[in-house]
């Protein structure tokens, strides 16, 4: 094997849209595979678990993993590869902050096998058979991994160097990652690798954004005709851009629709959600109780709005768990 | 705030006191305060306060803080409306209190955890029965356990003795 430094992709509890990604960067990957060697990526190469296990500790340069930790599988890999790596990569929004999948923190595991294995109107299981961790079958022992009730974060797990944010990341932000890791010009470990700025910064409709912002109530993008050059929280659309890190080029707000917060919150913000929360609380025009629960009414799904893709990385993580009996 | 110890989260038992924290405001809740301790009125021991500069700089990143590091109870006291030293801060107290409320009811925190009262400087009785009252409420509902319980799962070789 070359002396070219080695780098792993892994996945883990995520939709395969941070693969995606990688293959986005289109002939920029060419540089990137020229410049190391891809020694583990099960989505795309043949090489198996066996093979990371006989590298030494540290072998590898940086492990990129995207996804949630949401099973023991999960878990054991993300430690496998903590060891393996020098430099551990947290990759996409659900590594980073829990995304998408972190929602199911409103769940637990029970609420979930119920739904999925039982109520949905599909599936008929009238023997309730649901995962099981092992099961005896012809003399063999079959095996599956074990489910979480809590979806967790990276740094829920182990111990992460670097954050790329974005559902998914988008090429640029991926391009200066790599390039950033192979110079060698690194910022400390924890650093999120993307621009610390709010979105509103560069927005390109930040003129039109009123210096006193002032809100009867909201709309969701179907309720209106969304003007195409106007701030969209102006327009009263649930926009995040002004609690969530910049970097991704605007891309949904140049596709006129509000920004949902996949890039997380800046360096300053611990709870990305309660930080956008109390903004959009302080730009409503409503003074009695009356017009302020009517006001919050327009607002649907608050914790879905809020948390999208951060419910694992909040404060409060999940959901109380109720105490078993 | 302290990192909470086992003797602190009590765990339900008889000796179980429930922690609130306290977040008044500098014109007027904290005057209360005070006011109910120079008068030598008797409240519940449960709360620590926080002084803060008005009930509009309380950031709903405090109040989710406190529930995960281990607090029953949060309550929150602020001027009445038009008595506001900022003219507006406690009517942003009120609407983010109200949105957070919501978020905090979907994640499970009964909606007597968190209290929004508006006690002025000379409403130390005021201050006395909404401590003791909220104190009562928390007592009712029991500890709030937040902590995400670490998930560990049998090895799978141990498991294969378990049902072999």
């Amino acid at each position: 094997m070359s002396d070219k430094p080695k780098v792993a992709f892994y996945w883990c509890s995520s939709c395969g849209g941070c693969e995606e990604a990688v293959v986005d960067l289109a002939e920029g990957i060419l540089d990137v595979v020229a410049a190391v060697d891809i020694v583990f990526w099960p989505v795309a190469l043949d090489f198996k678990k066996a093979d990371v296990e006989a590298m030494e500790d540290g072998a590898i340069l940086a492990a990129f993993i995207n996804g949630a930790i949401r099973t023991s599988e999960q878990e054991e890999m993300a430690h496998l590869l903590r060891r393996k790596a020098k430099v551990l990569v947290a990759f996409g929004s659900c590594a980073h902050q829990g995304g998408i999948p972190a929602l199911a923190n409103l769940w637990d595991r029970e609420a979930i096998f119920e739904t999925a294995y039982q109520t949905t109107p599909s599936t008929v299981n009238p023997d309730r058979v649901r995962p099981m961790r092992a099961l005896p079958h012809n003399g063999d022992m079959v095996t599956l991994p074990g489910f979480y009730d809590t979806v967790r974060a990276l740094d829920q797990v182990t111990t992460v160097d670097y954050y790329i944010p974005g559902c998914a990341p988008t090429p640029n932000i991926i391009a200066g990652a790599v390039q950033a890791l192979l110079s060698g010009d690194l910022p400390p470990a924890g650093t999120v690798l993307a621009p610390d700025k709010a979105q509103c910064e560069d927005c390109p409709r930040l003129e039109t954004k009123p210096q006193d912002l002032s809100l009867e109530r909201f709309y969701r993008p179907f309720e209106i005709l969304v003007d195409e050059e106007k701030c969209l929280l102006a327009q009263g659309l649930l926009c995040m851009g002004s609690a969530t890190r910049a970097g991704c080029g605007h891309l949904c707000i140049n596709g006129n629709m509000p920004c949902t917060g996949c890039f997380g919150p800046t360096s300053r913000v611990r709870d990305h959600g309660g930080k956008y929360l109390s903004a959009l609380a302080s730009i409503l025009d409503a003074l009695d109780e009356d017009a302020i629960e009517k006001a919050l009414d327009t607002i649907p799904d608050p914790i879905g709005t809020f948390y999208r893709y951060g419910l694992a990385g909040s404060l409060l993580r999940r959901r109380k768990m109720t105490p078993v009996a | 705030m302290p990192e909470p110890t086992e003797k602190m989260k009590g765990s339900g038992a008889d000796g179980w006191q429930p922690k609130i924290v306290a977040f008044f405001c500098n014109w007027c809740t904290y005057l209360a305060a005070d006011l109910a301790g120079t008068s030598r009125m008797k409240y519940a021991p449960n709360t620590r306060v926080i002084r803060v500069m008005c009930s509009g700089r309380v950031d709903p990143q405090f109040i989710m803080e406190a529930f995960a590091k281990g607090a029953d109870g949060v309550l929150i006291g602020g001027c009445h409306f038009g008595d506001c030293h900022y003219q507006a801060g406690n009517h942003k107290a009120l609407r983010r209190f109200r949105l957070l409320q919501r978020v905090l009811i979907g994640l499970g925190i009964e909606k007597e955890r968190i209290r929004l009262e508006w006690i002025s400087a000379a409403e130390a009785d005021k201050l006395r029965t909404v401590i003791d009252d909220m104190v009562a409420q928390v007592k009712a509902l029991g500890p709030l356990t937040l902590e995400v319980p670490s998930e560990g799962f049998v090895e799978l070789p141990d498991l294969e003795e378990v049902t072999a």
